[in-house]
């Protein structure tokens, strides 16, 4: 589904990415963990489509296209989804109204009609029982005065309604309570199938408690260095990140 | 070519000779001024960023008379705003008020011509505060309205009378045939405990050049609630200096909200005097202007009195060459003790060539008051552009749907509803065909 094949890529002329490899096939959960300034956001990023970030150098395959020559707009209606790190707040702009827009954008994209309102709304009710979220909070401004929580949440429950091949989630776990996570997994374990997959990047471990991975990889320096089963992130939660940093050092030398 | 020679010229044919209402002392006056002061140039602190006298280079024709006769129900019918059917209708053709395309449906809503006011039981609000703008617009284009009070009007709301529809004033400028320049005159009159929607809209027909000057100053009393609304969205072949003036005298209500969305230079003056305790004013702007369109706001928020509240919003989008000004002055005078004045103003810049100048000015001469002023000027949110298109909506939409969001709480001012979803319309259809 994603092949990315030595990438590298960077912002504002300095370089972050620095090869890096990785498959992943439908029906997986691969994590990325590493410690701060490794690089984890920027792939996010780049996958995503930021415009800030350059790629230098590599291909990524998303469901058979190119993906680095496509818009984040196109990247999004073949199936691409980012949950941010830091959803973004956009006072004035209606929630419901945003994501009809997002899905109807994207039917469009496929050549589909505009959803009528009637199935709509009850597409949304459903996916909002499914990720817990209330009418309250999607009456509100796109994510105005959300708390971290409701924001994620927020995330997730924009993933139920488009479905997306691909999920990333980029430190969905960042500044949130047990509880918190708890919801907002769930919420990711429920949209779970076989032809879809999920991509988490977490800098901790408790994250991968909730969303289990197959597959388990370490960044650092922009580079893989280090790839296993789900059973990785404990001994890096137990050991921290140092061991990889020495491990690093002592193959440089 | 414009020159003060020919306003002598028309001032001359224009003043009667049977004229007893007393405004032909007035006109002297101010034409007197006006030939002193001449149109305001870069030179005159206020008018820094909007040259008008430019526009005087070109031939306008100032009419004597309405020529209400070309004006038929079809123009009329094309210029009509959303929910006229209920509403009081007020027609000026040419700057002159016209009875006959008017119509006062209300109960309490009295409107006669301005000198049939000053001659009878109005006399005395005439003569007090009719000019009143004079007094902070310091420059021969106020004066060259006031030499010119031809056709003018004035509206009495009765004590009490809450008005139950808008009051809609329709300026039609008819350019049919030449260079149209027109000077509308209105003084308003809002008695104790009256409430009122005024909406007011301007129009030019034909393709020729327009120049309006107009001048309209209302007087609030005690307990009164005055509501304002001005929506211009005129051809970049119409030009403007249109004041509001607002005194209140009792402790009443204000909320003023503009709307400007295109024509060719546009200043607005808009002056909100608080000469009671107790008053409240809510000042509310939008300017969205493309092409060579030029737009400036300046406020005068003077705080006479202690215990007054004004707030002040106005928010900015200009694309392609347009130009804008914000210029927002608030007076605390020393016995306005306890004055709480908020004013802000944010721009955003959607081309390399587009520009504002924003200023805000506070003289505070009280010390116990509590004033606060900011300003910014920014692009569209990247980051908020990139959080849509990574849910699938694409460029042009997400841009369209972030400004429609950046304006959205100022045109939630807009209390009217029919006049609230009629400029939400020309918004949404000015971000499809400017966003490219």
């Amino acid at each position: 589904m994603l092949k990315i094949q030595n990438l590298h890529a960077g912002i504002e002329g300095k370089k972050i990415l620095n090869g890096i490899n990785l498959e992943i096939k439908p029906g997986e959960v691969h994590a990325i963990m590493g410690p701060n300034g490794s690089g984890k956001s920027t792939l996010a990023s780049v996958l995503a489509g930021r415009s800030d970030y350059e790629v230098l150098e590599g291909t990524v395959e998303f469901l058979g296209r190119d993906l680095l020559d496509m818009s984040p707009e196109d990247r999004a209606a073949l199936g691409l989804f980012l949950a941010f790190q830091y959803p973004v707040e956009i006072p004035g702009l209606n929630t419901v109204n945003f994501i009809k827009t997002a899905v109807n954008e994207v039917r469009k994209y496929r050549g589909e009609q505009p959803l009528d309102a009637v199935v709509f709304l009850k597409r949304m009710k459903e996916k909002m029982a499914l990720v817990n979220i209330e009418q309250s909070l999607l009456s509100r401004s796109l994510n105005e005065g959300f708390s971290g929580g409701e924001k994620k949440r927020n995330e997730v429950f924009q993933m139920a309604m488009l479905e997306p091949r691909l999920a990333i989630l980029d430190e969905t776990d960042s500044g949130l309570d047990i509880d918190a996570i708890r919801i907002v997994s769930n919420g990711v374990n429920k949209l779970r199938n076989k032809d879809n997959a999920v991509l988490v990047v977490t800098h901790y471990q408790r994250l991968l408690d909730y969303i289990v991975p197959d597959f388990v990889h370490v960044l650092y320096n922009g580079r893989i260095v280090k790839s296993g089963p789900k059973e990785l992130a404990f001994e890096l939660e137990e050991r921290g990140y140092d061991f990889i940093k020495n491990e690093n050092t002592v193959e440089a030398v | 070519m414009n020159t003060i020679d020919y306003f002598k010229e028309r001032f001359d044919q224009f003043q009667p000779n049977d004229d007893h209402s007393g405004l032909d002392k007035l006109r002297e006056q101010a034409f007197e001024k006006f030939t002193l002061l001449g149109i305001p140039g870069i030179k005159h602190e206020e008018w820094k960023y909007t040259r008008i006298g430019n526009l005087f280079n070109r031939e306008f024709h100032l009419p004597a008379d309405p020529l209400t006769a070309s004006i038929n129900a079809s123009d009329l019918d094309d210029l009509r705003l959303p929910g006229h059917e209920q509403a009081n209708e007020l027609v000026f053709v040419n700057g002159f008020f016209s009875f006959s395309l008017s119509n006062i449906k209300s109960k309490g809503l009295e409107v006669l011509t301005l000198e049939e006011a000053s001659e009878n039981g109005y006399k005395d609000i005439v003569n007090q505060w009719l000019g009143d703008s004079a007094q902070y617009l310091k420059d021969g284009i106020n004066a060259l309205n006031t030499a010119f009070v031809h056709g003018a009007v004035f509206i009495h709301v009765e004590k009490g009378q809450i008005i139950d529809h808008p009051l809609y004033i329709y300026h039609i400028t008819d350019a049919r045939s030449v260079n149209i320049l027109s000077q509308p005159r209105s003084l308003m009159h809002v008695n104790e405990s009256a409430h009122v929607q005024v909406i007011e809209s301007y129009t030019t027909l034909g393709t020729n050049e327009s120049f309006t000057n107009q001048v309209m100053e209302i007087i609030v009393e005690a307990e009164a609630r005055f509501e304002y609304y001005k929506i211009q969205n005129d051809s970049s072949k119409t030009n403007q200096v249109s004041t509001t003036h607002i005194r209140q005298v009792g402790k009443s209500f204000t909320h003023a909200v503009t709307i400007s969305l295109n024509g060719g230079i546009v200043r607005n003056n808009l002056n909100v005097v608080m000469d009671a305790k107790f008053c409240e004013a809510h000042l509310y702007g939008l300017y969205f202007q493309t092409g060579h369109s030029h737009i400036d706001n300046h406020t005068i928020v003077d705080n006479m009195k202690p215990n007054c509240l004004s707030n002040e919003l106005y928010k900015g989008i200009l694309n392609e060459h347009a130009s804008g000004v914000f210029n927002g002055k608030i007076y605390v005078r020393q016995p306005a003790q306890k004055t709480n004045a908020y004013q802000s103003n944010k721009n955003i810049l959607l081309s390399e060539s587009s520009s504002i100048n924003t200023k805000p000015q506070l003289e505070i001469f009280a010390d116990d008051v509590k004033c606060t002023h900011g300003c910014t000027v920014g692009r569209l949110n990247e980051e908020g552009l990139f959080y849509l298109q990574s849910r699938g909506i694409s460029e042009k939409v997400a841009r369209s749907l972030l400004l429609s969001a950046y304006a959205s709480d100022i045109l939630e001012q807009i209390h009217h509803l029919p006049l609230r979803s009629y400029v939400e319309g020309l918004i949404s259809l000015r971000l499809e065909t400017d966003l490219k």
